[in-house]
């Protein structure tokens, strides 16, 4: 059956620079595959510098699921190795052909044991996600339904129905593949007005649900919470679109197709719009003559749950956002009395809430310094589950194994605790405990 | 500001010293001057621009209607217990003046003492001032009968702070509201300074003026107390309760607005829903704990009066909830959310009850007038059991559906 959920928790952030619907084509230069961007990955390199690779050949997999590998967005010369700390691999650089060459691959829809044989050879399968623990999946499991969340709502993200406009074919195909990947059923959750296109409103073969409501409703952990939770022991996959689009051009055509249209947006953005380049690409060639003046902050992601990158840094893996916005590093006078009247806040302490329909041009200042937990009541005002995120929280920081298993760690992900993050007046560092917690109870519970 | 900014720079001490209190009292000062430009690093690039240091001074700015009719009414009391200035439009500066004079100092120990402890275990501790104590050392004064002595709320005040507070971890960590605690202490430890007839007017006299001979002193709950244990309608109770019908001294009408006796913050109804307005709207106050404690209030008054066996019993709940610490202790001391509930549902428990037994300790036990700071003490003990059931009903509902899904 499919569900109807109205998300009522949660609030959208109204930020300025939303990216224009035309898209540009880019070239950049050089691409790089982030093994950092697969959480929980220790990869080993199967390539060297000087090495020529095709877009789809495999760089490295990983030690401890040695059946997933991670593939070369494109076709050229490995250049560069990056290491950081400890020797930990950080980039592999690859230098583009003028002409993308293709691995050959011959995809198998036989048995559901080739499709996954498939996905991994031809490093499709990082595309698949697991709840619990926000990590890739195990080929070895059997998800209980596999949930694609076709809207993102995010700050300033992209809009999934413009990304992958005309793709319907590829869309529907990767859906069928995945299909075959569980013995439940394959979820496809739209937003009640946000989905407007085609190509998930008539998407066949799965269940469409569909959701109301401000941000977080399009991540997919509140998704699968609200249609079928995630209980003890089960596991439930989750793939972005992109994902789905791309693992179906390649089940149609035996091409690793990384091409991705990927929206530049924010306050420090000339002209916000989305461009069309390849996963991994190098952002400098996106940003040029794009940026405004200033001490700029580049993200990888949304503001709320991206990465921090250089201005000549890389696109993460799982993106389809570049967003660029200013650094707070003034100290503001007596900013705990000034009216403030451009500033955004949940709570009613600044005008922000008599204004709802402004747009805001939000800064990097944490305006304020980590304090002890005070409030109450706060996380809950934006967390759309039915789990009380400050006691969760709680038994995170004291590492109490038995209690997060009650209070439902197993549901969420440190992209459902971004708005609790925003919005701590304590500061505190959500999304980081959430993740060492999901860490320690993979560990422990596995 | 860029000169004072760099002025404190450059007046930065050394944080690595071996008692760094000279760190900690410039860092404080600092911070309150200038919110810092620190910015964010991993996890959420932008932040709410609320911070701890705005949510307790937006609890100050509500306590503030309170305050500046508690200087007034001090004033008022004051010169009513010398027949001079009786109607309330009259000396009013004097008024003012003379409740400054009363008041100020309490409210200068408080801080002071407070805020001195608080830095030293910072220093000791190694951690920035924590804004806390901010809301705790106005709460203090405004709680306290006025003729209380200096040192009392001192030693109050260190009680609070040391034994309340940083014995549990500090800010965030503590069972008990800090200032209730320090009332509670001093309610114990020295009782004839806290209750009777002889603290809650200041009856300082100059040259040639003189008390009134009809002044008491007593509060409207230390006379309500003298009516319990007689039958209801016993006539020795008339001269009492006339002082609470229409143009009584205790009327409705005055105890709305504050014109009475009591604890300098707590008297007016008005100044307190003011305050609770800026609270309610800025959304730092709990509206689930002010509303059931008020229904909480109101039940235990409505029973009362159904099953009155004397004349406090069949006082009206409205004006019952008007006297005292209730409005008070409603809007700014079971709402504080530390000591408070935690969980929503737990919320509504914990108000109700709190509202419910401040009534009934205060009828049923004349010796606590202050039924509301023990109410809400005990509910401060026991909301993290209310909470823990809240939260297990949880922790069960998701038990069960793992069982259903694995059956």
């Amino acid at each position: 059956m499919s569900k109807t959920v109205k998300i009522r928790k949660g609030a959208d952030l109204n930020l300025v620079g939303t990216a224009d619907k035309v898209s540009a084509s880019v070239s950049s230069k050089t691409f790089v595959v982030k093994p950092t961007d697969f959480h929980n990955v220790t990869p080993k390199l199967l390539v060297k510098v000087g090495h020529e690779v095709k877009a789809g050949t495999p760089l490295f997999f990983d030690k401890y699921s040695d059946r997933v590998k991670f593939s070369s967005p494109v076709s050229g010369e490995v250049i560069e190795i990056n290491r950081g700390e400890k020797r930990k691999l950080l980039e592999i650089k690859i230098l583009a052909d003028q002409e993308i060459k293709y691995a050959e691959a011959t995809p198998k829809t036989g048995s559901r044991e080739e499709v996954v044989q498939t996905l991994c050879d031809n490093g499709l399968w990082p595309f698949i996600k697991q709840r619990p623990y926000d990590v890739i999946a195990r080929p070895e499991d059997t998800p209980k339904a596999i949930h694609v969340s076709a809207f993102d709502t995010n700050p300033l993200a992209a809009d999934k129905d413009f990304v992958l406009h005309g793709r319907e074919a590829d869309f529907q195909n990767g859906l069928d593949v995945l299909a075959k990947l569980t013995d439940g059923k394959v979820h496809l959750n739209v937003h009640a007005s946000k989905t407007t296109s085609d190509v998930f409103l008539k998407a066949k073969n799965v269940e469409i649900n569909t959701f109301y409501g401000p941000h977080p409703s399009g991540n997919v952990g509140v998704q699968v919470h609200h249609v079928d939770p995630v209980n003890k022991g089960e596991k439930v996959w989750v793939v972005s679109p992109e994902g789905v689009a791309q693992i179906g051009k390649f089940f149609a055509t035996g091409q690793y197709d990384a091409s991705r249209v990927v929206a530049l947006a924010g306050s420090m953005v000339e002209k916000p719009k989305y461009f069309k380049t390849l996963q991994g690409a190098e952002v400098g060639s996106i940003l040029e003559g794009n940026l405004k003046a200033g001490d700029t902050r580049v993200v990888s992601g949304s503001v709320l749950t991206g990465e921090q990158i250089q201005a000549d840094g890389y696109l993460g893996f799982y993106d389809s956002t570049i967003t660029v916005i200013p650094e707070g590093k003034d100290p503001q006078f007596l900013g705990w009395i000034a009216p403030n009247f451009n500033k955004f806040s949940f709570s009613r302490t600044f005008f922000s809430w008599l204004m709802p329909g402004k747009q805001y041009n939000l800064n990097t200042n944490t305006n304020g310094e980590p304090r002890a937990l005070v409030v109450t009541g706060q996380y809950e005002h934006v967390f759309p589950m039915e789990i009380y995120p400050q006691y969760l929280i709680k038994a995170m920081i004291t590492e109490d194994i038995e209690k997060m298993e009650g209070l439902g760690v197993f549901e969420v992900a440190p992209e459902d605790f971004a708005l609790a993050e925003f919005s701590c007046t304590s500061k505190m560092p959500l999304q980081d405990i959430v993740r060492e917690s999901l860490d320690l109870m993979q560990k422990e519970v596995g | 500001m860029k000169a004072l900014e760099q002025l404190m720079e450059k007046m930065k001490p050394n944080k690595d010293a071996k008692f760094p209190l000279a760190y900690w009292v410039w860092d404080g000062t600092y911070t309150f001057l200038f919110t810092p430009g620190h910015v964010t690093k991993k996890g959420v690039h932008v932040r709410d621009a609320v911070d701890l240091k705005r949510t307790m001074f937006t609890v100050i700015i509500a306590l503030l209607p309170a305050l500046l009719f508690g200087i007034w009414n001090t004033g008022h009391q004051h010169y009513l217990a010398l027949g001079e200035f009786t109607a309330l439009n009259e000396g009013f500066m004097d008024k003012v003046i003379f409740g400054l004079i009363k008041v100020l100092p309490l409210v200068v120990v408080s801080y002071g003492v407070g805020l001195g402890i608080e830095f030293i275990f910072c220093s000791i501790n190694k951690h920035p001032i924590q804004e806390g104590f901010l809301v705790s050392g106005m709460l203090i004064p405004l709680c306290m009968p006025v003729e209380v002595p200096l040192w009392m709320v001192a030693v109050a005040t260190a009680f609070a702070v040391v034994i309340g507070k940083e014995v549990f971890g500090g800010t965030g960590m503590n069972i008990l509201n800090p200032a209730l605690t320090a009332r509670a202490f001093l309610f114990f430890a020295y009782p004839t300074k806290m209750s009777g007839n002889a603290v809650w007017v200041s009856t300082d006299v100059d040259q040639g003026q003189q008390v009134v001979d009809s002044f008491s002193g007593a509060t409207a709950l230390g006379n309500l107390a003298e009516t319990v244990g007689k039958p209801v309608g016993d006539a020795a109770n008339d001269s009492i309760l006339a002082m609470f019908s229409t143009d009584g001294m205790y009327s409705l009408y005055n105890s709305f607005m504050g014109f009475i006796p009591g604890s300098v913050g707590e008297t007016s109804a008005v100044a307190i829903l003011i305050g609770a307005a800026i609270l309610l709207i800025t959304g730092i106050g709990s509206w689930r704990i002010m509303l059931s404690m008020l229904l909480g209030g109101l039940a235990m008054g409505y029973i009362f009066n159904a099953f009155a066996v004397n004349d406090f019993m069949t006082l009206d709940p409205i004006h019952q909830i008007m006297l005292g610490g209730f409005m008070f202790g409603m809007v700014f001391m079971a709402t504080d959310p530390v000591s408070a509930a935690q969980t929503n549902k737990g919320k509504w428990i914990y108000g109700f009850l709190a509202g419910f037994l401040a009534i009934m300790i205060r009828v049923f036990n004349p010796a606590y007038p202050e039924g509301v700071m023990m109410a809400i003490l005990f509910m401060n003990v026991m909301a993290p059991t209310i909470d823990h059931f809240v939260v297990q009903s949880n922790i069960n509902k998701r038990m069960k559906r793992a069982k259903v899904a694995t059956a």
